[in-house]
């Protein structure tokens, strides 16, 4: 019976997959993704990779698509409609691709016996640092380096975006991602559902501790409201020299390198964390983070300043 | 007791999973785009609630069958919005009567 799940999971996510390269039109090609992240979160489901099955969903399907679709709207129509490849190119793209195909299904379907793991080793030392999530324990301490360089990455992004500002509107706001046309529908949604939604993603990081969840669900969960409650034109996005603006976004990364600074300090080693302070630590760490990520997944949907700066 | 509860949740799933399945035939089949929303919104309300309401019985506390219900609510209330929506652009799009 599962066997049969996972099978049509698989046909739907091939078709999602063919769909997303066969459709000719931009905004179609970025729904079909949509669709694949939202089916690739129910397959990480099935492997019982609760962790990746949420940051599928919220950042594979719901906030890269986001994105996305703000990049088609702003693409112009470059492309020649209709025109393909000469089938030289066709051809080597498709082989390259197999070739790549072929070397991904050697790997995975023929993993050296027995399997290289640091499971049992990450299990056996959760205790050291009081959580109950061993993937949190992995993130954000055994390899909080790693964490704490994605977390610097997303600041990058965010600073070549920025970069994408003509001269004349640096400082100003990125334009209104109010929709064209006002709704009712949409003014209600944006003013019941973002208290909910902030006290889900503090679940998400609270709970993320002990059970499945975690900084980056809790905080695409909080940049959706945000974007929510922009999109209905409520609020328009600040202008990009704002002072606290630019603190929040860079506030996560510096609390984790101060705490990593403190570490050398306290126990000897950058980013180590005292054993018997290490989950309050952790979880402030992860309070701090969530506002950054949140505020700069936001910003890098509002896109680079589109208007003068108000003086 | 036991078996009594068990059956409620069989037949309660059972009758979600009809309305999904009537919703969905009703996306396939129906003419337009305004229909065929009428048609998923059932499988929306209709069906997850009732899949919720067969599940409360197996749930071992009474927090984890709030998140279920509140689960449903915002179901409800997200599908209904994106209805909503839906169905504007439509209306926008059509040529008037």
């Amino acid at each position: 019976m599962s066997l049969l799940v996972d099978l049509v999971l698989v046909v739907l996510i091939l078709m999602a997959a063919v769909w997303t390269i066969l459709v000719r039109d931009r905004r179609d090609a970025v729904i079909a993704f949509i669709v694949l992240g939202l089916l690739l979160s129910l397959v990480w489901m099935r492997l019982y990779a609760v962790d990746v099955a949420l940051t599928e969903a919220a950042v594979g399907g719901g906030a890269t698509g986001l994105v996305l679709l703000r990049a088609c709207a702003r693409l112009l129509p470059v492309e020649a409609e209709g025109r393909l490849p000469g089938p030289g190119t066709q051809i080597a793209a498709g082989l390259l691709s197999a070739l790549a195909a072929a070397g991904l299904a050697a790997v995975v379907l023929h993993p050296p016996v027995p399997y290289p793991s640091l499971a049992a080793l990450a299990a056996e030392n959760i205790h050291t640092v009081g959580l109950g999530n061993p993937v949190t324990a992995v993130l954000l301490a055994y390899r909080s380096l790693d964490t704490l360089l994605e977390k610097v990455v997303l600041v990058l992004a965010l600073i070549g975006v920025w970069a994408l500002t003509p001269d004349a509107f640096w400082g100003g706001a990125p334009g209104s991602l109010r929709a064209r046309h006002a709704s009712g529908a949409l003014d209600l949604l944006a003013r019941v559902l973002p208290p909910f939604g902030v006290l889900v993603s503090i679940y998400l990081v609270w709970n993320g501790a002990d059970h499945p969840g975690g900084t980056f669900q809790g905080g695409t969960v909080l940049a959706a409201m945000w974007l929510l409650v922009m999109m209905a034109g409520l609020r328009d996005p600040p202008g990009i020299s704002l002072k606290l603006l630019r603190r929040l976004v860079v506030f996560g990364p510096a609390v984790f390198i101060a705490v990593g600074f403190a570490g050398i300090w306290m126990s000897g080693w950058f980013l180590s964390y005292p054993p018997d302070y290490a989950k309050p630590i952790i979880v402030a760490v992860e309070a701090a983070l969530v506002l950054s990520i949140a505020v700069i997944l936001g910003l890098l949907v509002a896109g680079p300043a589109a208007e003068p700066p108000k003086r | 007791m036991n078996l009594l509860l068990d059956s409620f949740t069989v037949v309660a799933v059972t009758a979600g999973l009809v309305f999904f399945l009537a919703g969905t035939v009703g996306l396939l089949r129906f003419p337009d785009a305004l229909t065929r929303l009428h048609a998923l919104t059932k499988a929306d309300n209709l069906g997850l609630g009732l899949i919720v309401l067969g599940l409360l019985p197996q749930v071992p506390d009474v927090v984890s069958a709030l998140k279920l219900i509140a689960i449903w609510v915002l179901v409800q209330f997200a599908g209904t919005s994106a209805s909503q929506l839906i169905a504007q652009f439509v209306r926008r799009n059509e040529p008037g009567p």
